[in-house]
C-alpha cells in the first residue's frame, strides 16, 4: 500500500529514540489517533527504537500515513544493520534478552499493533515493522 | 516538540521531612531514568529517607525501560528500608503497560500525589 506521506530518522542516542517517540506521537495527532492509540503507538516505537539502538547499533525508524479508503494508518519500520537475531521466535518471548533490555520489547510491540512483522538472521541486520490503524 | 529545548540533565529531588518526593515533568531519556534511580538511591541513604513519593501524572508513556527503573527503585528503596509509591499514571499509559505485559511489581501506586502522601504517612501499612 502506497504511503502518502513518509519521513526517515536516524537513531544513534537515547535522545534520538526520544526523538523517535516524539515525532510518532506528533503523526498519531495529525492521523487522528486517539489519545489511547496514540500511546500505544508510541509506547511500541520507543520499544523498537531502542532495540534497534541496544541491539542493532544504531539504525533508523521510518514513519509512514497510511491511507486504505476511509482508513488512516501509521507504518512503522525500525531498521539496523546489527548482528541480527538467529532465533526469532526465541526473541519473541516475554523475558527474553540478549543484552540490556526487560525482553519485553518485541513481545509488547507486537501487542501494542495491530500489524507487526520481522525480518532478522545473524549478520544480516533486523528489520522490524509495524502497523496501527485508527 | 521537535525543536524544543534539549532534555534536562537531571530530575530534581525534594526533601520532604522524612520522604522524598520527585515530580518528573519532562520527557525521559534513558540515560535520564538511570541518573533518577542512582541518585535516589543515594539521597534515601544520605537523608535516612522512609518514603519515596515518584510522580508520573505529566509522563505520556511508560515503557519497559522506565518501567523497569520504577521497579528497581521500589526494591532498592526497600533494601534501604524505605518504601516508594508512584502516584498519577495517566488512564491510556496504565492501559497501555498492561498490554505491554509489564506489572509493576513491587510498587505501590496511588492516584494521585495527596492520597500517596496519604499512604506514605500512614507508614504503607493498610492497603
Amino acid at each position: 500500500m502506497p504511503a502518502v506521506r513518509e519521513e526517515t530518522m536516524d537513531v544513534r542516542s537515547d535522545e534520538d529514540v526520544m526523538r523517535v517517540r516524539q515525532v510518532t506521537r506528533q503523526w498519531a495527532i495529525d492521523l487522528g489517533f486517539s489519545l489511547i492509540d496514540q500511546t500505544k503507538i508510541v509506547t511500541a516505537a520507543s520499544e523498537l527504537a531502542r532495540n534497534a539502538l541496544i541491539y542493532g547499533g544504531g539504525g533508523i525508524t521510518r514513519f509512514e500515513a497510511l491511507h486504505e479508503g476511509a482508513r488512516r494508518g501509521l507504518r512503522l519500520t525500525f531498521e539496523d544493520k546489527g548482528p541480527g537475531i538467529a532465533d526469532v521466535a526465541q526473541a519473541m518471548r516475554d523475558g527474553f534478552t540478549s543484552g540490556s533490555g526487560l525482553g519485553l520489547g518485541l513481545g509488547g510491540a507486537r501487542r501494542l499493533s495491530n500489524e507487526f512483522d520481522i525480518v532478522s538472521a545473524p549478520g544480516q541486520g533486523t528489520t522490524v515493522r509495524i502497523a496501527r490503524w485508527k | 516538540m521537535r525543536d524544543g529545548k534539549p532534555p534536562a540533565e537531571r530530575i530534581p529531588i525534594l526533601k520532604m521531612g522524612e520522604f522524598l518526593l520527585v515530580t518528573i515533568q519532562v520527557e525521559m531519556h534513558d540515560r535520564l531514568v538511570m541518573g533518577l534511580q542512582d541518585e535516589l538511591t543515594q539521597q534515601i541513604v544520605q537523608h535516612r529517607a522512609r518514603g519515596v513519593l515518584i510522580d508520573i501524572s505529566a509522563l505520556e508513556i511508560v515503557d519497559s525501560f522506565i518501567g523497569r527503573a520504577l521497579g528497581n527503585i521500589a526494591k532498592m528503596a526497600r533494601v534501604l528500608d524505605a518504601e516508594t509509591v508512584v502516584v498519577g499514571m495517566q488512564p491510556a499509559v496504565a492501559i497501555t503497560l498492561v498490554e505491554l505485559g509489564l506489572n509493576l511489581e513491587g510498587v505501590r501506586t496511588a492516584l494521585n500525589a495527596e492520597k500517596g502522601m496519604a499512604l506514605m504517612r500512614r507508614g504503607f501499612d493498610a492497603r
